[in-house]
């Protein structure tokens, strides 16, 4: 469980967090909406201790991760960047090698390249895997950053908006990898825009607005055109399928 | 690769070999007495100037700065100004040369320090606004100089010029010892980061997600580049270009990302260019002091082409 108190946060003179206090249950896939600019990608950096705590704490498995060692951390989380630009001209396998550092610390044994090459084909990019990465299209280019994340098998792994450039087939493939990798045992958080993603694959989502949670709990109850009308100030269409809610939000 | 890093290996050893014993003549002990300590100091100052650009490089994540075009070639010829102004032309002169050292070394590197690290201390990825600043501040020491210089009288001038050049021979064999160590375990110490350096060049969020404690590794790297910087200048003068054209080179000979290739391999290709220049133009040319000028202008051509390529990563 990644357990969150009274997390405040300020950028210049704008506070972007206002006291936030929240648990992410652990084993379960859990997604973060909210309009832009509504803190979620603060949030996530926070929890992923990308940037310094300024006020409250939080924990993740009942160690706080201000004093867990960095090292350690990595082993058990894995964070993934809404925007990412590397210092070094890679090909796709490298930097899905990079994935397990945290694990060899430089000297990649015979599993670690296994492991590296069971997150390229799972993301399709075995075919790729000897292309400069400037040499991809945005979405395939995700796509290794993702199979990065992957590859590091930390038991949460927490995702800025990883569907953001994929095309649809990819981010269905994505969120069902992730729901595969839960029943694998891992806790996932997601960053998504599309809410419908959040409704169909997400166990719990946690909607944030203007830097404060506006809704927490089960899609059911946080998809409703009631609650996210509110969030995000339009009108909004919800109808079922399958069960699951479905935001008609572009209509 | 490993081809090209023993053919580079062997030619090293040539120049080497060349630039010691080729036209001893009769006083062989006194000539070899004279050129050792300056093909020990040409070696260790270009593996220095190779490292300091590496690791500079990584920690600013662009290939076309240096630290010496981030203000610090000017930095050193105000220093000179400074101390000629302030100790005169006799003070100057009369300085201990280990007090000079000394005293340069400490201070660069500590100039180094504040410099390098206000600027990419918090993670600045905006590679313009380095450049700018650089050239910025650059320009500000340069002035400072040039107003130093107009107070003091034009003989004492003339001796800030003399030492604003760099030269590759005019190397105090009596701080080569203190030198070596310092630079030798600084170059140990970057080899040995090579995998952090790695992780590092991925960028803040990738390397912190890693597990790599990245500030800290920022800071060591940044030390180890002044450190490196502060006694190469010192030794040999303000030099901007070469180390640009080194790491050029260097990324272009191993077509690796790995520092645990590049930082070898641009550690030959400096002391190579030095020797095999310095050789080529004191033995075969007869031109003593040139070399630093060639070598800064094809640096500065260089540059130029990476700018206008947009060649900076
Ligand atoms: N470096 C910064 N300086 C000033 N304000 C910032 C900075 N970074 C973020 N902010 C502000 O913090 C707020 C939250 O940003 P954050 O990136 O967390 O939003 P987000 O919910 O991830 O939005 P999006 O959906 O667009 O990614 C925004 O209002 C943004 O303007
Ligand atoms: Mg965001």
């Amino acid at each position: 469980m990644i357990c969150v108190k009274n997390l405040s946060h300020s950028i210049g003179k704008t506070s972007v967090l206002q006291d936030i206090s929240l648990e992410i249950p652990k084993g379960k896939v859990t997604a973060l909406v909210g309009p832009n600019g509504a803190g979620k990608s603060t949030l996530l950096s926070l929890i992923g201790r990308l940037m310094p705590l300024q006020t409250g704490r939080i924990s993740i498995d009942g160690s706080d991760i201000a004093q867990t060692p960095t090292r350690e951390l990595a082993r058990r989380m894995a964070i993934l960047s809404q925007t990412n630009s590397l210092g070094s001209r890679l090909r796709v396998r490298e930097l899905v090698g990079f994935g397990r550092w945290p694990h060899h610390q430089g000297r990649p044994t015979h599993e670690d390249e296994q492991l590296v090459m069971q997150a390229l084909d799972a993301l399709d990019l075995t075919a790729l895997g000897n292309r400069f990465l400037e040499e991809l299209s945005g979405g395939q280019r995700q796509r290794a950053f993702i199979a990065m994340a992957l590859a590091q098998g930390a038991d949460w792994l927490l995702l800025d908006e990883p569907l953001a450039a994929l095309d649809m087939a990819f981010a269905r493939r994505i969120m069902a990898q992730l729901v595969a990798l839960r029943e694998a045992g891992r806790s996932i958080v997601v960053v998504v825009h599309d809410i419908n993603h959040a409704a169909a694959w997400a166990d719990h989502v946690i909607a944030l607005k203007e830097g404060r949670i506006a809704a927490e709990g089960p899609p059911e109850t946080v998809c409703t055109s009631q609650v996210l009308g509110d969030i995000f100030d339009m009108e909004l269409r919800v109808t079922q399928i399958e069960g699951k809610p479905l935001v008609l939000h572009h209509l | 690769m490993d081809r090209r890093f023993a053919l580079l290996s062997i030619a090293l050893v040539a120049s080497c070999g060349f630039y010691l014993f080729w036209g001893l003549g009769p006083r062989w002990q006194f000539i070899l007495g004279l050129r050792a300590p300056k093909l020990i100091g040409m070696l260790l100052v270009g593996a220095a100037i190779a490292v300091a650009t590496m690791v500079f490089q990584t920690v600013c994540r662009n290939r076309i700065l240096t630290p010496q075009i981030m203000g610090f070639d000017a930095l050193y010829i105000l220093m000179q100004t400074a101390m000629v102004a302030v100790l005169g032309i006799s003070g100057y002169a009369g300085l201990s040369i280990s007090v000079k050292f000394g005293a340069e070394v400490v201070v660069m590197t500590v100039a180094a320090l504040l410099l390098f690290g206000t600027l990419l201390g918090r993670g600045t990825q905006d590679v313009a606004r380095l450049v700018l600043t650089g050239v910025i501040l650059g320009v500000l020491f340069r002035s400072f100089s040039t107003f130093l210089a107009r107070i003091i009288d034009p003989n004492a001038f003339a001796v800030v010029q003399a030492a604003s050049f760099a030269s590759f021979t005019n190397i105090e064999p009596n701080l080569l010892p203190v030198t070596g160590v310092v630079c030798l375990g600084a170059i140990a110490l970057s080899l040995w980061l090579s995998p952090r350096l790695d992780v590092l060049a991925l960028g803040r969020p990738i390397a912190i997600s890693l597990g790599l404690s990245h500030d800290r590794l920022v800071l060591l790297a940044l030390v180890i580049v002044a450190v490196l910087v502060a006694v190469s200048t010192a030794l040999v003068g303000p030099i901007a270009f070469f180390g640009l054209l080194v790491s050029g080179l260097a990324h272009e000979l191993t077509g690796s990302s790995r520092h645990a290739r590049l930082l070898p391999m641009a550690i030959l290709v400096a002391t190579l260019m030095l020797v095999a220049g310095q050789t080529l133009f004191e033995r075969v040319l007869g031109l003593q002091s040139t070399l630093s000028v060639v070598i800064e202008f094809a640096g500065g051509l260089f540059f130029l082409w990476l700018l206008l390529k947009g060649r900076t990563r």
